[in-house]
C-alpha cells in the first residue's frame, strides 16, 4: 500500500531549483533510504513533505489524501513525524516532558495526562533513555539528543517516520545502535523514510534507496542495484 | 486642484517625507544590520533637536553648522551604546530571536533613560527658535526658507548615504554584513566594528533629522515616541531591512500624510496606522522587502 | 500599625505566588503546614480592609494591580519569548470600558467587559501578527498603545465632540475586593495553564517553534489564544482601577509606562517562577509609590537603568540569582555530575 507518494515535486529558491520534478513513493512497512551528495535537495524534500515548505509545483499524497499545502501540525496529526538534521529538541525541558509533548499533541490529542506520561515512559525505554528521564534535554550527549528526537517523534504515534541524517556525528558504536533502533521501529509497524550519508547504515537496513543529485532523482532501486549503479558511483566519486 | 495646491502638497509632503526617510533609514540600518529594533530611536531625534536648540539659543550657532557638530556627537553615542550594551547582549543571547527580543526591551529601557534625562535637564515644555523663517515663493506656493533648506538637506543626506553604501568599501562591508554576517566575517569584514558603526550611523541619521526638524517646528522632550512609531511604519512600508525601501517609503508616506492633512488635518496619523495594518495583513514584506 | 499591615499584605501576596509554584511542583512534604498558612493568608488578604483602614488597602490595591499586570504578561511572553509591549493598550481599553459602561452597569459586569473586550482586541492583534516573525509582533504591540489612543482621540473629536470622560466612582474598599478577586482568578488560571499540556506547548514554542509545530501543536492558535488570555487580565485590571481616577482621556488612559513597568518587574523578578514577577511588582510598585510625587522623572530614569542592567546581568531575574547563590553555597557539599 502506497503510504506516501509525490508527483513532480519542485521547489525553487531564487533562481535555483533545490528539488526538481521529483516523483517518489514509499510503501507501508518499508524502510526507504534517500541519499545524494551534499546540496542534493534531500532535506528540502523532507521539508516539503512535512510542510515546513510548500512545493511549487508538485503534489504530495499521504495515504491517498493530498497533503500539499497543509500546515506542519496538520500533517503531524495525520500520521507523519520527523526528526531534524540539526537536532531541535526543547533544551530547557526535561527529557520525558519532551516526549510527553508528542503524546499530548500528536495523532491522538485527546490523551489524558497520566496516559501520556505512561506512553512517554515506554518510549524512553524503547530508545534507551530511561536513565536520564529527568535531565534537562540540553545536558544530553549528541547521540542521546538524537534518540530523544526519535522518541519525541514516535510519541506522536505516526505511521510514517522521516529521519533526517540520524547517524550524522555518531561514532561507529552509536551508528550500530541507531541501525538497530531503526529496525525495531519498522518492526513496531512504523514505515521509515530516511536521509543518510552513512552508506553502511543505508545499505544494511533499507529495502529500497532513492538517489538525488542537484535536486533531481537519478536512480532508485534495491541497495545492491544502487551500489553498482554507474551514475551513482560517478556522482559520488566526482564530488 | 490647482498647481499651487499640488505644489503645496508635493513639496510639503517631500519635506516631511525627507525627515521620515532619514529616520526610517536610520532605524533600518540598526535593525537590518545590527538586528536591534531601537524603540528609543525617536529619542536620538529629540537629542539632535535639543542639541541644536541649545547651541543656537546659547551660542548663536546656526543649525546648519550644528549638523556637523551635533551629528557626530550622536553618532559617537550610538556607536558606544552598541559597543557596550548591545555587543554584551549579543554575546549572552542563545539565539538571534532571543537577541532581537532582549535588545528591543533594552532599548525600551533606554527610551525611559534618555527621555527622562531630557525632561530633567530641559523640562517638558515646548521649545523653539526662529531660523531662516523668510517666506519663499515657488510658482505661487509659499514656503518658509527653513523648510526648503530642510528638504534640500534631507534629500542630500539621503543621497550621500546611499552613495556611501554603494560606492565605498565600508558601505559594501555594511551591505555584506546585512546580507550574511557569518560569511562577511569570513571575508575579512570586522563584523563587530561594522555592527557598532551601523548602529552609530542609524543614530546619526536620527540626530541629523532632529537638527533639521528643529529648524522648522517646535520641539519637546517627549517628542520622540511619535517619530519612533512613524519610523517603524515607514520601515515596514519600505520593507524590513531594506535601506532604499525606507528612503522611498519615507517620501511616499510624507506625501500621503500631506495629502490627508490637506483634507482633514487630524486624520493623518489614522491614515498612517491604516496603511500599517493593511501592510501587515496583505504584504508584510513591504515595497522592497526580501 | 499601618506599616505592620502593609508588610502582612505584601508577604501574603508574595506567598500566593510561591504557593502556586508549590502546587505545581507536586511536592507533598508539609502539606498540613502549607495548607494552614495558605488558608490564613487567604483570610488575611480577603479581609484586609476590615482591619487595616485608610491608606493600606489603597497601597495593597496598587501592588496587586501591578502583580496582575506583570504575572499576566509573564504567562505569555515568558515561555514563548514573544515580547508584548501592548499591556498599556489593553489596560487602556479596560479603562475606557469602565468609562463607557460604568454608569449603567454594575462593577463586576463592566470589569468582565473590560477583560472580554481586551481579549477580543488581542485576538485580532494576534491573528494579524503572530503568524509572522516575532519582530512584527513586538513592533505592532509597541505601536498599538498609541494607535488605540489616537483612534479614541479622533473618535472623541469627531463623533462625540467631547474631550475625555468621567468614570463612575467606586469606594476604595470595593475596588480592593475587586482587584483581589482578579488576582485570585489570575493565580488559578496560571496554575491550570502551567499544569496543562498548553503550558508545555507554550514553552516548546519558545524554544523551537518549528519543532513544536511538527509535534502537532497548532502554533498560531496557541499563541493567539494565550496572548488574548493575558490581555484579558490587563483589561479587567484597567476597568477596575479606572473607578479611582474619576476623569480620563486617551492621554491618561494609554500610558506606555504601563507596558514598561510589567516588563521591568517580570524581568527583574525572574520569569521562570510565578513568584518572580510578584516580587518584581511589589518592589517597583512600592518604589514608584514612594518616589512618584517628588522625583517623578528621576524614578523613571532609574527604572530604565535598572531594566537595562537586569537584561544584561540578570537573565533569570532576582529569583534566578538567589537560586544560583543557594546552589553555589550548597554545591560545595556534593559533586556536580
Amino acid at each position: 500500500m502506497r503510504i506516501l507518494e509525490g508527483e513532480g515535486v519542485t521547489k525553487c529558491f531564487g533562481g535555483l531549483a533545490a528539488v526538481s520534478n521529483v516523483d517518489f513513493h514509499v510503501d507501508g512497512g518499508e524502510i526507504v533510504g534517500l541519499i545524494g551528495p551534499n546540496g542534493a535537495g534531500k532535506t528540502t524534500l523532507f521539508n516539503l513533505i512535512s510542510a515546513a515548505l510548500a512545493p511549487k509545483p508538485g503534489v504530495i499524497r499521504f495515504k491517498g489524501k493530498n497533503i500539499t499545502g497543509l500546515k506542519p501540525h496538520q500533517i503531524c496529526r495525520m500520521g507523519v513525524a520527523r526528526t531534524f538534521q540539526s537536532v531541535k529538541i526543547f533544551a530547557n525541558i526535561p527529557v520525558f516532558e519532551n516526549v510527553r509533548l508528542g503524546s499530548l499533541f500528536g495523532t491522538s490529542p485527546g490523551m489524558s495526562s497520566a496516559d501520556a506520561t505512561r506512553e512517554a515512559t515506554e518510549l524512553l525505554e524503547f530508545v534507551g533513555l530511561s536513565a536520564v528521564r529527568a535531565t534537562p534535554a540540553r545536558d544530553l550527549t549528541l547521540a542521546n539528543q538524537k534518540r530523544l528526537e526519535v522518541a519525541r517523534a514516535l510519541a506522536t504515534k505516526p505511521e510514517l517516520l522521516m529521519l533526517d541524517e540520524l547517524m550524522a556525528g555518531l561514532n561507529p558504536t552509536e551508528v550500530a545502535q541507531a541501525i538497530e533502533l531503526v529496525t525495531r521501529i519498522r518492526d513496531k509497524g512504523v514505515t521509515v523514510f530516511m536521509v543518510e550519508h552513512v552508506m553502511k547504515a543505508i545499505m544494511s537496513v533499507c529495502n529500497r534507496i532513492m538517489v538525488l543529485h542537484h535536486g533531481e532523482k537519478i536512480a532508485e532501486g534495491k541497495p545492491q542495484e544502487i551500489a553498482t549503479n554507474r551514475t551513482v558511483v560517478e556522482v559520488y566519486l566526482g564530488e | 486642484m490647482n498647481l499651487v495646491t499640488i505644489l503645496d502638497i508635493g513639496i510639503g509632503g517631500l519635506l516631511m517625507g525627507g525627515i521620515y526617510a532619514l529616520i526610517a533609514m536610520g532605524l533600518s540600518l540598526q535593525y537590518g544590520v545590527a538586528r536591534v529594533l531601537n524603540v528609543a530611536h525617536g529619542e536620538f531625534i529629540m537629542l539632535g533637536a535639543f542639541g541644536t536648540w541649545a547651541l543656537y539659543t546659547t551660542f548663536g550657532i546656526s543649525p546648519l553648522i550644528s549638523l556637523v557638530i551635533v551629528g557626530p556627537l550622536i553618532f559617537i553615542l550610538g556607536f558606544l551604546l552598541h559597543r557596550t550594551l548591545f555587543r554584551s547582549l549579543l554575546k549572552s543571547s542563545p539565539s538571534l530571536d532571543a537577541f532581537e527580543g532582549s535588545s528591543l526591551l533594552a532599548t525600551f529601557g533606554l527610551l525611559y533613560i534618555i527621555q527622562n534625562l531630557a525632561i530633567v535637564i530641559w523640562t517638558s515644555s515646548p521649545r523653539g527658535y526662529s531660523y531662516l523663517a523668510t517666506p519663499v515663493d515657488l510658482w505661487g506656493a509659499v514656503f518658509a526658507a527653513n523648510r526648503l533648506a530642510t528638504l534640500g538637506f534631507a534629500v542630500a543626506i539621503g543621497l550621500a548615504f546611499y552613495l556611501f553604501l554603494v560606492r565605498t568599501r565600508m558601505g559594501k562591508a555594511i551591505r555584506a554584513a546585512a546580507q550574511d554576517p557569518a560569511t562577511a566575517g569570513l571575508m575579512g569584514v570586522n563584523i563587530n566594528q561594522v555592527l557598532a558603526l551601523c548602529f552609530g550611523f542609524g543614530a546619526l541619521l536620527a540626530g541629523l533629522a532632529g537638527v533639521l526638524y528643529s529648524m522648522c517646528f517646535s520641539i519637546q522632550a517627549t517628542m520622540g515616541l511619535g517619530y519612533t512609531i512613524i519610523a517603524i511604519i515607514v520601515v515596514v512600508l519600505g520593507g524590513l531591512g531594506s535601506i532604499p525601501g525606507s528612503f522611498i517609503g519615507g517620501l511616499v508616506l510624507g506625501i500621503i500624510g500631506e495629502t490627508v492633512k490637506h483634507f482633514e488635518p487630524s486624520l493623518y496619523l489614522a491614515a498612517y496606522y491604516f496603511i500599517f495594518i493593511v501592510l501587515l495583513m496583505v504584504r508584510p514584506k513591504g515595497i522592497m522587502g526580501k | 500599625m499601618q506599616q505592620f499591615f502593609i508588610i502582612i499584605g505584601i508577604l501574603s501576596l508574595v506567598y500566593s505566588g510561591w504557593f502556586i509554584e508549590w502546587l505545581l511542583a507536586k511536592e507533598r512534604k508539609s502539606i498540613l503546614i502549607t495548607s494552614g498558612i495558605s488558608l490564613l493568608v487567604l483570610a488575611l488578604l480577603a479581609t484586609l480592609p476590615l482591619y487595616a483602614s485608610g491608606y493600606t488597602p489603597i497601597l495593597i490595591t496598587n501592588l496587586t494591580m501591578y502583580i496582575i499586570l506583570s504575572v499576566s504578561w509573564t504567562l505569555f511572553s515568558g515561555p514563548t519569548g514573544y515580547m508584548s509591549l501592548a499591556t498599556a493598550a489593553f489596560f487602556g481599553v479596560g479603562i475606557y470600558t469602565a468609562a463607557f459602561l460604568g454608569e449603567t452597569l454594575p462593577l463586576p459586569v463592566f470589569i468582565l467587559a473590560g477583560g472580554v473586550i481586551s481579549f477580543i482586541v488581542a485576538l485580532l492583534v494576534g491573528a494579524l501578527t503572530l503568524r509572522l516573525r516575532g519582530i512584527y509582533f513586538a513592533i505592532f504591540t509597541f505601536v498599538l498603545v498609541m494607535l488605540i489612543a489616537h483612534l479614541l482621540m479622533f473618535w472623541e473629536l469627531h463623533v462625540t465632540g467631547t474631550r475625555g470622560r468621567f468614570v463612575v466612582v467606586i469606594d476604595y474598599n470595593t475596588i480592593y475586593y475587586a482587584m483581589f478577586a482578579i488576582f485570585v482568578v489570575l493565580m488559578l488560571t496560571a496554575y491550570f495553564i502551567k499544569r496543562s499540556k498548553y503550558g508545555l506547548a507554550l514553552q516548546s514554542i519558545g524554544q523551537y517553534e518549528e519543532a513544536a509545530a511538527h509535534m502537532g501543536i497548532n502554533v498560531t492558535l496557541v499563541k493567539v489564544t494565550f496572548f488574548a488570555v493575558s490581555a484579558f487580565f490587563a483589561g479587567a485590571t484597567g476597568a477596575t482601577i479606572a473607578t479611582r481616577w474619576t476623569y480620563i482621556d486617551p492621554g491618561i488612559a494609554f500610558n506606555p509606562l504601563l507596558s514598561f513597568l510589567p516588563v521591568l518587574m517580570a524581568i527583574f523578578g525572574g520569569m521562570g517562577q510565578l513568584y518572580g514577577p510578584v516580587i518584581g511588582a511589589v518592589i517597583f510598585a512600592y518604589l514608584q509609590e514612594e518616589l512618584i510625587t517628588r522625583f517623578s522623572e528621576l524614578y523613571m530614569l532609574i527604572f530604565g537603568i535598572i531594566l537595562v542592567i537586569a537584561i544584561l546581568y540578570m537573565p533569570n531575574g532576582l529569583v534566578g540569582l538567589i537560586q544560583k547563590w543557594r546552589k553555589a553555597s550548597s554545591g560545595e557539599q556534593h559533586a556536580d555530575t
